[in-house]
């Protein structure tokens, strides 16, 4: 029997009275990915990520993680996870390692045990015995990874983890999360930062108002929104005339001397063999990929106006 | 929970507002002595008032009548209120309840550990109010309620057993206190619900027309104690108190309890 992936929602709801916060959503996390949560604010990660730590009960749907469900194992669900929500939250008046000594006697097991290798890891072992409440707020983005990483997690929870952080502060949290992915821990990353998730992740879920909007591998997503070309020529108006009677190109436009459409790959070879024997010389043949953020704008903005003007 | 336990008391010893509690609890029998050791009189027309300068002994029990009024209810409070609303409050709930413990196991090393600041601030006024009286006016023979003479290390142990039952309303106000602060999310908001309902309390206990059930008011069961200082022990007003505040705790926690465990943890 196979290993039940880390995440698995299925038709999840939250809902606020009238708000549907979260609207039958469906995500599977598997082993090994880092998987990108992405949405604008309000729509509906945080609250997701709250549900999958058992912090709030569902409406409806149910929550699995390595096959347990938080509202039935309670905190035994938990084994192997670790992350917070909403920026982690510390005792203000107890030190770093203090706070972090606290949570590892609530884990119990062996977490005491890794308090320094945690500090070292995330970089605070010198400012461990300061007082929470003079950290920056990068430190205590730290000092939570921290104390997730005492759990020694199988699956990490990391809701909006480089917010609020410095460029410095991103690179480093960036750095750490790619270093505890090669290490084997599966992760789920909300965000709205798309850099962040682009170079992060292998799998996002894009949610608008609560639903999700894709569910997918990320090169997959990219790639299939792209597909497009641009086309300089010596001669644009025959190359359009060309190309408009080649099989297998669409979408020609003419913009300003370039050229403008969609084609496989096969059909733009014949395409470029097609001009050199209608003696058109190529000045340049660009494929256009749409950037994450091309797609994330597409996905979770067409259609909001409509909806608005509904509302 | 052991851990837990432990925590949560690590906790309130890192906090202010329970050294502002505790504080209070010492310094109101200081004041008590240092006033009567400068000025005549005393108070004479409540439970051992008039024996204050015969024996260090009845400095306690002159203060927990004092105390029971409002300071001890908002000593209790103080604490009982806050420790699970600062909690949701600061976010730091969220934080421990993701951690590998379960949320009744939580709630329960809150409730003992408000139930411990509450016996240690009662303990704590009895030991300074004793060591400070009798440094006045000596560790003597107290006269009992009945009017008889009880050895010092005789009233000793009363006083003990005084405190052991005085406790108990203690953490019937303390058990409310936790309700709020569960229900309420809100710390001062729950502080100050659980003064007014002590204070609510003491009032039916004096309003006539209400002899009836004052036998089962929480603010009556703070004068049990006198059952232990007379002579034979009157013992009614004692299993009185054990059986009445077993429901003003019960009731209070079991319903904090239910609602911590299915509300939602959320940012606020």
């Amino acid at each position: 029997m196979s290993e039940p992936p880390p995440v698995a929602t299925r038709q999840l709801v939250k809902r606020y009275g009238d708000l549907v916060a979260v609207d039958h959503v469906d995500l599977t996390v598997e082993h090994g990915d880092v998987y990108g949560f992405l949405g604008p604010n309000g729509a509906g990660k945080t609250t997701t990520l709250r549900m999958l730590l058992g912090l709030i009960r569902p409406t409806s749907g149910s929550v699995v993680l390595h096959g347990r469900d938080p509202l039935v194992d309670g905190a035994r669900a938990l084994d192997g996870v670790a992350g917070f929500v909403e920026g982690p939250r510390f005792y203000p008046y107890l030190s770093g390692r203090r706070n972090l000594r606290l949570l590892a006697d609530l884990d119990g097991a062996d977490a005491s045990s890794r308090i320094d290798e945690v500090l070292e890891i995330v970089d605070l072992a010198d400012r461990a015995g300061d007082r929470v409440g003079g950290y920056s707020h990068g430190m205590r983005q730290r000092l939570g990874i921290a104390a997730s990483l005492l759990r020694a997690p199988r699956l990490l929870l990391l809701d909006e983890p480089a917010t609020g952080l410095d460029p410095a502060g991103m690179r480093d949290m960036r750095q750490l999360v790619k270093r505890l992915a090669a290490d084997g821990i599966t992760i789920l990353l909300s965000s709205h930062l798309l850099a962040e998730v682009e170079e992060l992740c292998n799998r996002v879920a894009i949610v608008r108002r609560g639903r999700i909007v894709y569910e997918g591998v990320l090169a997959e997503l990219l790639r299939s929104a792209g597909g497009g070309y641009r086309l300089q020529t010596s001669d644009a108006e025959r190359a359009r005339t060309l190309l408009l009677n080649q099989p297998g190109i669409t979408g020609v436009v003419l913009d300003g001397g370039e050229l403008r459409f969609q084609a496989e790959p096969d059909a733009v070879e014949a395409a470029t063999v097609a001009l050199g024997q209608a003696r058109i010389g190529i000045r340049s043949l660009v494929p256009r990929t749409a950037t994450l953020e091309e797609l994330f704008l597409g996905l979770t903005e067409t259609g909001a106006a409509g909806e608005e003007a509904a509302a | 929970m052991t851990a837990v336990y432990r925590w949560e008391v690590a906790k309130l010893l890192a906090q202010k507002r329970t050294y502002l509690g505790l504080g209070a609890a010492m310094l109101v029998p200081l004041v008590f002595v240092l006033v009567l050791v400068f000025k005549a009189g005393g108070p004479n027309d409540i439970p051992l008032g008039r024996y204050i300068r015969q024996t260090g002994l009845a400095t306690p029990f002159v203060v927990l009548f004092f105390m029971s009024i409002w300071a001890f209810p908002l000593i209790t409070a103080l604490v009982a209120g806050d420790i699970v609303a600062a909690e949701t409050h600061n976010g730091t709930l969220k934080t421990i309840l993701t951690r590998s413990r379960e949320r009744g196991e939580i709630y329960a090393g809150k409730i003992l550990a408000a139930v411990t600041y509450t016996v240690v601030a009662v303990v704590a006024m009895a030991v300074v109010g004793l060591v400070a009286a009798s440094s006045a006016w000596g560790f003597n023979d107290l006269t009992s309620l009945s009017g008889s003479t009880v050895s010092a290390a005789h009233g000793l142990g009363l006083l003990a057993a005084s405190l052991g039952i005085y406790v108990v309303p203690m953490i019937g106000i303390a058990a409310f206190g936790l309700l709020l602060s569960t229900v309420t999310r809100n710390s001062a908001a729950s502080v100050v619900g659980t003064l007014m309902w002590a204070l609510l309390m003491q009032l039916l206990g004096v309003l006539p027309g209400t002899e009836a059930i004052r036998p089962y008011l929480l603010g009556t069961q703070f004068e049990a104690w006198h059952g232990f200082l007379r002579t034979p022990p009157d013992w009614v007003p004692i299993v009185r108190a054990l059986w009445v505040c077993a429901f003003y705790i019960a009731l209070p926690l079991a319903a904090g309890y239910l609602v911590f465990l299915r509300r939602d943890v959320a940012g606020e």
